[in-house]
This record gives structure tokens, sequence and C-alpha cells, in this order.
């Protein structure tokens, strides 16, 4: 089970068991279509009006960078999109993804005529098995994950310092494929940002079409009516964690493969930018609804914003204090449909509520 | 037990027993710690060493304090340490502009509330989560931080503003800024732990619904407890950067972590009703011991993480553990007797 979660590319197919789900119900897959919409406009009015500022801004050499810049994030806000709509939340993705990049470095220093592909494996499978400890540690403790996460992202960066103990790995030491792969790109796109779109991409058909994917919705819009439908709500939780965590494992092979250079600090904070880029891109942090295409947009208007700070000769330092600004956006206009829609399924039914 | 008589005995009296005993057990393992400390830690006991201990503590548990009454609600304010870092830099940026320096104090500590007030309307006055709406704030406030200061530092405070917030009681290793801690805190538990309000705040975590219908308002209570919050992280922001004599945007950054890991494993549930502040104040006490003992056995700091993220699972899993246990032998007994009570579930 955990493991078509994990890896939905190669295994989806054996989903057959479970019928795709036929079509989601009209009121709120318009709802959710006004979600994604919104911010798509946000990012072409953006990539706009920093254009017209500066057409540089629009060189494909800028363009590279920014979609390269995106995909880590993109990646990690996927996984995150599948916690969140349990209700759930995972705090641990960046310490997860300094662990297995310092992890991937550490491995390839030690066998550097591994096959790349092996090296990207651990990471993922590495990535997975931390995530399944944060599903395991929710599942025993029955508390939020909020509490749990925030004990692993400690505990997970923790050992990833005892481990470096201050040293520091060089782009030398890694093997040339890998480093390739986060420079070279295909008909002009670099190869992370295809494999964010990808990850993006089979994730929002899976959240989607599945069965046990649309459960990951039911049991965050009511856990409870979740449970009394005979959804094995724990096993479904645990399997979003595994899906997060993998993620972040993958996302730490694409850093090392992007920077080379790794100590322990890789990607220190960055799961607030991953709540934010999930949480703008219409994922209600709630739980419920939301799309891993809407999270991967967010991740690259965020990302987005803070290049085009830069563009604009904008302070650079304003660019955390838009992020804040964006989340509170983000929630209280997500907070705004919901109201609305309930008002108007409210007028729909004669018995009102 | 008169209590077995309400609807659901078991949880009831095996939770409330739990926490009786949370305190006092947190309290038991700080003494351990101690004692263990100053048996075989070298220099743990010297006075200079103690008095960092205590000065170290003091930002931690300044904010516990109102954190604790925040998640007894069943909130969570994520924001606190951004909060501290805005009005530590703004303090250092009025501290440039030359403005009086007791001028500069009052205004942050009022910066503070309002960034409190902020969080307490998006929360109380427009619904939203207050997890959801902290990691904006936390965001927001750290990069405004930075808008007012950049990466530079002010450390120009006047030496004897600095050196009397590190001066220690006469020729003991108490360190003279735990007086307004102690002040504070005495506030905080009397509201906490002996008036109507305190009893509010208990009600308000357990049900929204009975409290309001109870006579309390639970979105005036938890709209000044984020006010009094961002108080609090504003004085927090003045004596953090009166301490190290430098006002930074980073200042404490990611210290809501560790003020949330010591309140949970003060014995505080995070789905709000249930804990209390001297439990509180001794896990702010036993983390701090900790991670000063394994400082002087030359552990680096980020390591130390490790400890508080495994106290913070550890806070969650014991009660939970109890709880079960509890619960099996209570259904065992239940199974033995004849009594045709319906099972825990």
């Amino acid at each position: 089970m955990t493991a078509r979660i994990t890896d939905p590319p190669t295994t989806a197919p054996d989903v057959t068991a479970s019928a795709p789900v036929a079509a989601a119900p009209g009121l709120l897959s318009r709802v959710l279509h006004a979600r994604e919409l919104g911010i798509v406009l946000a990012l072409v009015a953006l990539v706009t009006v920093t254009a017209l500022r500066n057409p540089r801004f629009l060189s494909p050499q800028s363009l590279r960078d920014l979609l390269l810049s995106a995909s880590i994030v993109a990646v990690l806000a996927v996984g995150q999109t599948a916690v969140i709509v349990t209700r759930n939340v995972d705090l641990s993705v960046g310490s997860i993804l300094g662990l297995t990049a310092f992890g991937v470095g550490k491995l390839f220093i030690a066998a550097p005529e591994l096959p790349v592909i092996i090296g990207i494996l651990v990471a993922v499978v590495g990535g997975a098995l931390l995530g399944a400890l944060n599903g395991g540690l929710i599942a025993a403790a029955r508390v939020p994950a909020l509490v749990v996460t925030l004990g692993t992202l400690y505990i997970f960066r923790g050992v990833d310092f005892a481990w470096a103990s201050g040293q520091q790995i060089n782009a030398g030491d890694m093997p040339d494929d890998l480093l390739a792969l986060g420079t070279r790109t295909v008909l002009g796109v670099p190869i992370l940002a295809i494999v964010a779109v990808v990850v993006a991409g089979l994730a929002s058909w899976y959240l989607a079409s599945y069965r046990s994917g649309r459960e990951l919705y039911a049991i965050g819009s009511d856990p409870d009516a979740a449970r009394l439908y005979g959804i094995d709500v724990g096993r479904r939780v645990l399997g979003a964690f595994v899906f997060s965590g993998a993620t972040a494992g993958l996302a730490g092979a694409m850093y090392a493969a992007r920077f080379g250079t790794l100590d322990a600090t890789a990607g220190r904070g960055i799961e607030l930018e991953v709540v934010a880029a999930a949480v703008v891109g219409g994922v209600a942090i709630f739980g419920g609804s939301g799309t891993a295409y809407g999270a991967a947009i967010g991740a690259l208007l965020l990302t987005t914003i803070s290049t085009s700070l830069a563009v604009l000769r904008i302070n650079p330092f304003w660019q955390q204090a838009v992020v804040g600004l964006l989340i509170l956006l983000a929630i209280g206009l997500d907070r705004l449909l919901t109201i609305r829609a309930e008002r108007s399924l409210r007028g729909r039914s004669p018995h009102g509520r | 037990m008169a209590a077995d008589t309400t609807l659901s005995p078991v949880t009831r009296r095996s939770s409330w027993s739990s926490l009786r005993s949370w305190d006092g057990a947190i309290t038991l393992v700080l003494l351990l710690v101690l004692a263990a400390a100053a048996l075989s830690v070298d220099n743990f006991t010297n006075i200079g060493n103690l008095k960092f201990l205590l000065l170290d503590s003091i930002t931690i548990a300044l904010i516990a304090l109102p954190m604790t009454l925040i998640v007894i609600t069943g909130e969570i304010d994520l924001s606190v340490a951004s909060t501290l870092g805005l009005t530590s830099a703004v303090m250092g940026q009025l501290w440039t502009a030359n403005v009086s320096l007791e001028l500069a104090v009052v205004g942050v500590v009022l910066l503070g509330a309002v960034l409190g007030a902020v969080n307490g309307t998006f929360v109380t006055r427009f619904g939203l989560p207050s997890l959801a709406v902290t990691i904006g704030t936390l965001a927001a406030y750290r990069g405004l931080a930075f808008v007012v200061l950049g990466s530079r530092a002010v450390a120009d405070f006047p030496i004897g503003w600095t050196s009397t917030t590190t001066r220690a009681i006469g020729s003991t290793f108490v360190p003279l800024a735990i007086l307004p801690l102690v002040l504070l805190g005495s506030v905080f538990a009397i509201v906490l732990h002996r008036t109507a309000v305190g009893r509010a705040m208990y009600v308000i975590g357990h049900n929204d619904e009975a409290a309001t219908f109870s006579g309390i308002d639970p979105a005036r209570t938890r709209f000044w407890l984020f006010v009094t919050s961002g108080a609090i992280s504003g004085l927090a922001g003045v004596f953090w950067t009166l301490r190290y004599a430098s006002a930074r945007a980073d200042n404490a950054q990611g210290l809501e972590l560790a003020v949330v890991a010591a309140v949970l494993l003060g014995g505080v549930s995070i789905f709000g009703g249930r804990g209390s502040l001297p439990g509180v104040l001794a896990a702010v006490l036993l983390l701090g011991t900790i991670r000063n003992a394994l400082q002087l056995q030359n552990v680096s700091a980020d390591v130390l993480d490790i400890v508080t993220g495994l106290l913070l699972i550890i806070s969650v899993l014991t009660p939970n553990l109890i709880a079960r246990l509890s619960a099996r032998r209570h259904r065992r007994a239940l199974a033995r007797g004849a009594t045709p009570v319906p099972g825990p579930t």
C-alpha cells in the first residue's frame, strides 16, 4: 500500500482494484477551479508587470533560472499537499531534505562509481522511511501532526548536524552525472523542472482519480465521517506522510544535484515556504480540498515574486514579508470561498441548515 | 469516586489524574537532571554558569507564559519569535535615530501588542485557524524585521542598560532580570489558576459552544490573549536585545519551536483545556538545564536540537500511553466485576 503511494509512476497501474472515481461534485470542482485560476492570473499579472519594467525578465536564461529555483519547493509542496488535504501538516520536510541531501553526498563519496539513479532512489526511499516514522508516531501518539513533525524537524536536523559534524561536501566530490542533472536542459527546459512537473502531474492525477486518493480528501473533510464510512484513516494518513517523506527525499537528491556543495544546513527553514506554496496554491489548510498542481503553481508564484523583487530593484528583504502577506491573503480568500459555497448550498436546499 | 458517574468516566479520570501527576513528574525529572548535572558535569554549579542558565531561560519562560494560556484555549501563536525579531529590529532602529531608550522600550512593547492584535483580529473576527494565521505572520513579521534593519546589527546600546540586564542580585547567581519574570509569572499564574477568567480559558479550550452558553465570550478572551502574547514577545525582544547588546532582524529565529516544545512538555494539551503554569515553567528550566549541561560537555548547539525534539515527542507520547494503559486496566476491572457499564470508547 505505502509503496503504491510512494511511487505512483511505476505502480499506479496495480491500483485497478480501486476503480477511478467518476466525477467530482460540480460545485466543489468549480470552487477548486476558481482557486487555481486565481493563482494563475496572479502569476500572469506578476510576470507581465515585471516584464514590462524589464524585458530581460523573459529571456530564456532568466526563465530557466526561475524554473530551476521553483522546482525543489514545487516537489516538496506536492508532497505537502497529500498531507494537508488529510488535515495534517508535515513540518519536517526541510530536515528530511537536509538529511537525504547530505546522505546522497556521503553515498557518492563512499561509492563514486555508483549509478546516479541508485543514489536518487536511496534518497527517495530514505525520505519515505523518515516519513513513515512521522506517520507511525502520529498514529501512536494520536496528537496533531504539527507537534510530532515539529519534534522530528528538530531530531532529523540534529542528526544531520551530528553526522556532518562541521564538515562540508564539495561539488568536486559529486559524480558529474548527478551535477549534470542540476544544470542540463531538454528543449530549453531544465531537467529538474521537468521532474517537478512530472511529480506534480502524477500526484494530481492520483489524488483526483483513484479511490485511495479521494479517500485522503474524505479524511480531511471529516475524519470521523471517513472512519464511519469504513476508510482506514490511520493507514491513509501514514501513506500521505510516506509520500511527503519520499518527495522530500527526492527534493534532497535534487538539491544535491543543483548545488553540489552540501553541509548540514541544506533546506533549513524551507518548510515554511513549502506550506506557504501549498496554501497560496489553493490547498485548504483545514484539509479536504486543493490540488497538487495548484501547490506546484503556488511554489512557482512564490519564486517568481522573489525574482521579480530583484528584477524590479525592490529591497529583497521584502520577499519574506510578501510571502507572509500572501499566506494571510490565501487563507482569507479560502475562508471567503468556503462561506460563499456554504451559503449557495444552503440557498439550494429547501431545508437550509 | 464521584467523577466516575459522568458520561465517559475512564477518559475523564485518567486524563485528570495524569494532569495532576504531570507537574510533579516534570519537577521530579528537573530535580534529577539538576542533581545529575551538578554531580557529573564540571563547572555546572559554577556561579557564572548558573547565571547564564537562568538568563538563557528567561526569554523562553517569558513567551511561554501567554503561550500556555493560548494553547489552553485551544489556539497557538507561532509568530512570537518573529514578533521578538521585529521589535528588536525596531528598537535598534529607534536607538539609531536617537530616540531615548525609555521611549523605545515602551514603544516596542506597544508595537508587540499591535502585532498580537493583528493575529487576534484574523483569528477571532475572520474565524481563521490560528495555526495558519500565525504561520503567515511568522513569515510577515520576520520579513518586516529585515525590511526595517536589513542585515545590519545595532550594538551600541548604553553599557548601563546592557550590564543591568545581565547583572546578578548581590553575589548570588540569580540575575536581576528574573524579577520581571517572577512578577509576570505570578500574575499569569493567579489569573489562570485563581480567577474566573482563568477557569473560563479551560472551558473555552474544552468546548467553545459550552463556553458561549455559560456566558463567556471565547472570541474576546482569545483576542486579548493574542494581544498579551504580542506584548510579552515585545518585552522579550527588549530583553534579548539588551542581553546580547545586539539588535538584529534574525534575533531568536526559530525560538517559537522551543517555546511550544516547553509548553507541551510542561503538560499543556495541544487540544486545549488542560495544563498548568508551574509545569510549563519546570519544563522551561528542564530544557534549559539539559542544553546547558550538554553544552558544557562540548555538544554543539545544533546537535542539541535532537534533545528538544525527543523531549517534545516523549511529552506527547507519554500521557497517551498512560491513558491507554489505565483504560485497559479499567476495562479489565469492568470485565471482572458485574457492572453493566458500557465499555470505554
